[in-house]
């Protein structure tokens, strides 16, 4: 381990720098949802369903009313008469907020007490009676269409089966045509569990309806707030400028804080009743259990190769387990997210998926925990593939790989589902993996491991990422295009404020933002002042997730930048009179060219600018540009991973013992962020690879409530990371950077399950690979992961 | 009933209910919001303060059983405006994200140093082991707390 010391001074644009954010939170003096106190602030609880599937015969609220600290008690009915019982999913579905008719998962929520404190408001949840039918609950999605299946979605008329929807990408009868003449097809199923992004901070939010103004004020816990805003609007009908969406700090979000839950929408009913603030923050069972889930992918992949290892073609049929409502978070063309790059980093002649969304007894979600819109899934897909492919045609992975991967220069380069992928380096990025790994060395050290009988394992995976949602004329989310705006504005003085439409979740968008302005500027990161996550305070724009932050509205930031620089060269052209076309730009100036010494700073020209300088005709006054960035394309970040495992045969235990990384995101404005960016999303990937899923018995009980069920990596777990990187810029993109916030949570789960089964020599199991699951496989038969049944 | 306790090296009275977990004491009655609620499990330990010199997960230590002890939270890790090291080592090293996890990862740091002022890399990995991080995948977490070793010239005395 070396401890580099981040400087203390900071750059004048990219570079490493020490956070703004962190004086605050070393302190614990940072602003959480639940930190919030308002006078006369009354505690909301949600009752839950304890059934999976049941119908409700009656709900009984008298009791729980008469308790002297309750103000409110809120049923569907309630809802119904404002509207609100039912609002529209994310993917133009139906989800309810409190059941009416009957509850489809375990955790639904079913009643919303307001209280004066937060204790009085679950003790008022025990008094709530509700009568339930019980229904038998369909928990496993291999049977949800079959014909005897229970039917969960009765509510929508002329529904008959538990099918949501087909999606196909590729050309089918091209691929088939490669799989018919290839030598070699390998085909395996797999599932990618059901997992959690599990966020320290659980979702909550403060509601406060102000009766005299007619405003509303939510702070909560949301990663797109302005698209909270819109949808309030379009679902409560209250004015949108009425409307204030406050996203404080956010303690993680991962993508679990992207879509609108229940609770938010009852704490606003809440308020409204009560003429009260209303806070309503979730437990962590709540959380685990109600919340945004991810994956819970059925995947069976085919992969077609010549006999010396050319990777010719990639089929894959999805069954994907939606849960009981379709509440996915997505742009819309795509009810599969961007799975359709499970094509990989590999040069295929055709590929070829098809996606089918089922409803089942289980919590709602599906696109969450930094998978880039199901680029998680595809990456786990390919990288499985082609080792199973290697095993079969006794090939080393990585060889295998490097034979296969895209060249440079095939960029950009069109995948066979569609996918334009930017630009990139993929066999030096695989190469910088191995030899930081020393991995010809591995094998050898591998080799001899076994011939004293040690499991030593090493895994290769590389992903092509896919982000940065997205043009406009492809992506939008119920109608929002995904484009974002920026705004910056220079002080007289020569500070400046950046105000971004997505906020941050620990990301760090308060440096980094500024960072961008001041590379672009000149002005001191220090002098500029990041506003984000509220409505009232920011331009519009979707929000952040799918590592779009740095792609989009980074971009947006960008662009206003120079705007305002070639401002400024107006400016500077009338202080100097010279003309415009005779001024160059050096980091923090206009020169006259020819004449470096003569020039203005960005300084002098912002008070210049405010004061009584006459301007050309036509330039208006004051230093500022906002921008409204549509990205042509999306970003295609890539990387090669390597991980060593050693695998104890006798318990079935794994130690991650190396995990190298090699990222290729495109310039890094502030690496030592992006290098934090990238441990994280290794340890999810050392998680979701040994110890995360959220599994169902056959009651369809969730078995993965708590902290003590649902386990999570710690410090023990993860190695010390070795990271590398390259940087191939993204030719469309006004910085050349691609994103990374999600790279490593696609890439590291293949890496680990492939250095695991490496390890013990068998070619597929199912994640996660608990001790039970390894010891399970060395025997043969490994565990269905999703499932509490045999 | 009654309680009564030193926190930060005050001393606080409140009438509370006997149920009353202490996280909740700490947050909603004393205001002290960078202790945090994550889990009710003692799993996660973002609600680590001291009692009495020693880390405890405050979300399953009842507010009574704390009366008459002496609790020390991440407020009181500045003194007369002076960081401890492990506060700057944090920023230094790039330790938080999100910042939900990090003040009980701070107690739980000073702590350690506090008894092992040399730890390894192996040691501050086991202490902090029952906390956990989502978002910075640990390493720079035991980074910042080898850097608080590596400066401890600052440290200040611990309550």
């Amino acid at each position: 381990m070396t401890t580099v010391e981040n400087p203390t001074t900071n750059p004048l644009g990219f570079g490493r720098m020490r956070r703004k954010e962190d004086p605050r939170f070393i302190r614990g003096q940072g602003n959480y949802v639940d930190d919030l106190q308002l006078p006369g602030m009354l505690h909301g609880a949600v009752l839950r369903a304890s059934y999976p599937h049941a119908r409700i015969v009656s709900i009984d609220t008298s009791a729980a009313e008469a308790h002297p600290k309750v103000k409110a008690v809120i049923t569907g009915k309630t809802l119904e008469t404002l509207g609100l019982a039912w609002i529209p999913s994310l993917s133009h579905d139906v989800l309810a907020v409190l059941a009416t008719d009957k509850v489809r998962f375990q955790g639904q929520e079913v009643a919303f007490v307001v209280a004066e404190d937060r204790y009085s408001a679950r003790d008022a949840l025990e008094l709530i009676e509700v009568e339930y039918e019980p229904l038998p609950p369909l928990v496993d999605a291999r049977r949800a269409l079959e014909a005897d299946a229970p039917l969960i979605r009765d509510d929508i008329a002329g529904k008959t089966d538990n099918h949501i929807f087909d999606w196909e990408a590729g050309d089918k009868e091209a691929t088939d045509a490669v799989f018919s003449k290839a030598d070699v097809v390998v085909v395996q199923d797999m599932l990618y569990p059901r997992v959690h992004p599990a966020p320290l901070e659980t979702c909550g939010a403060v509601a406060d309806m102000d009766k005299v103004s007619g405003k509303l004020t939510m702070w909560s816990t949301t990663q797109a707030p302005h698209a909270h805003r819109t949808l309030y609007a379009l679902v409560a009908g209250l004015p949108e400028h009425k409307i204030r969406v406050i996203s404080p700090d956010i303690g993680g979000g991962f993508g679990n804080k992207v879509g609108i839950y229940p609770g938010y929408v009852c704490a606003i009913v809440g308020s409204i009743l009560t003429g009260k603030p209303v806070k309503w923050v979730e437990d962590r069972s709540e959380n685990l259990m109600s919340t945004s889930f991810a994956r819970d992918y059925h995947m069976r992949g085919e992969i077609a190769a010549t006999r010396d290892g050319k990777i010719t073609g990639l089929r894959v049929h999805v069954l994907a387990d939606h849960g009981a409502f379709n509440n996915t978070a997505q742009p819309t063309k795509y009810p599969a997210g961007f799975f359709h790059i499970f094509t990989g980093s590999y040069d295929l002649e055709a590929a070829h998926c098809k996606v089918t969304g089922v409803y089942t007894n289980k919590a709602p979600g599906g696109v969450a925990y930094a998978c880039s819109f199901r680029v998680t899934e595809a990456a786990y897909l390919v990288e499985r593939m082609v080792d199973c492919l290697a095993d079969e045609l006794k090939m080393d992975p990585a060889e295998l790989r490097m034979k296969n991967l895209l060249r440079p220069e095939q960029f950009p380069y069109t995948c066979s589902t569609g996918w334009e992928y930017d630009s990139g380096e993929y066999p030096r990025a695989l190469r910088l993996a191995m030899d930081i790994a020393g991995y010809e060395e591995l094998r050898k050290e591998q080799a001899e491991r076994r011939a004293r009988g040690e499991l030593m394992g090493i895994g290769v995976s590389f992903f092509t990422e896919t982000v940065g949602a997205g043009p406009k004329k492809h992506m939008d989310i119920l109608g929002l295009g995904m484009a974002d705006g920026a705004e910056v504005r220079v002080h007289p003085t020569g500070k400046a404020v950046v105000r971004l439409s997505v906020q941050t979740q620990g990301q760090g968008h308060e440096t980094t933002f500024a960072q961008i302005v001041a590379e672009q500027l000149g002005i001191p990161p220090e002098d500029i002042d990041v506003v984000h996550g509220d409505t009232d305070n920011t331009p519009f724009g979707l929000g952040t997730y799918g590592s779009r932050s740095t792609p989009v509205s980074g971009a947006a930031v960008a662009v206003a930048a120079l705007r305002v620089r070639e401002k400024a060269r107006v400016v500077a052209s009338a202080m100097l009179e010279v003309a415009p076309d005779d001024l160059e730009w050096e980091k923090g100036r206009w020169l006259v060219k020819g004449d470096p010494a003569t020039a203005k700073t960005i300084q002098e020209i912002a008070l210049a600018a405010h004061g009584n300088l006459e301007l050309p005709e036509g330039v208006e006054g004051h230093l500022d540009a906002a921008c409204v960035y549509d990205p042509p394309n999306l970003t295609f970040p890539f990387g090669a991973y390597i991980c060593v495992v050693d695998v104890d045969g006798g318990t079935g235990q794994v130690k991650v013992r190396r995990f190298v990384a090699v990222d290729d995101c495109g310039p890094r404005i502030n690496p030592m962020i992006v290098e934090g960016q990238i441990h994280g999303g290794l340890a999810d990937g050392i998680g979701m690879a040994l110890m995360e899923v959220i599994a169902f018995d056959q009651d369809g009980n969730c078995l993965g409530g708590s902290f003590m069920d649902y386990l999570l990596p710690t410090a023990l777990e993860c190695p010390s990371w070795e990271l590398g990187e390259t940087v191939t810029p993204s030719p469309h993109h006004p910085l050349g950077c691609k994103g990374v916030g999600e790279s490593a949570t696609v890439g590291s789960p293949a890496a680990v399950v492939n250095a695991i089964l490496d390890a013990i020599g068998v070619r597929h199991a199912d994640m996660p690979f608990t001790p039970a699951q390894v010891w399970r496989t060395m025997q043969g038969s490994p565990f269905r992961t999703d499932l509490a049944i045999e | 009933m009654q309680v009564t306790m030193t926190v930060n090296g005050e001393e606080v009275t409140r009438d509370v209910e006997p149920r009353l977990l202490l996280v909740h004491f700490i947050r909603d009655h004393l205001g002290l919001t960078g202790t945090h609620w994550g889990c009710d499990t003692s799993n996660c330990g973002v609600c680590v303060v001291w009692m009495d010199g020693e880390p405890v997960k405050s979300c399953t230590v009842l507010a009574a059983m704390a009366s008459g002890r002496r609790i020390r939270t991440v407020e009181d890790l500045e003194r007369d405006g002076k960081l401890d090291p492990v506060q700057e080592g944090f920023v230094s090293e790039h330790g938080l994200q999100c910042g939900f996890c990090t003040p009980g990862m701070m107690m739980t740091a000073r702590w350690l140093l506090d008894r092992n002022p040399d730890p390894s890399q192996d040691e501050i990995r086991e202490c902090i082991s029952g906390q956990i991080c989502r978002c910075t995948g640990y390493e720079n977490i035991v980074r910042a707390i080898r850097w608080a070793a590596e400066h401890s010239e600052s440290a200040e005395v611990s309550a």
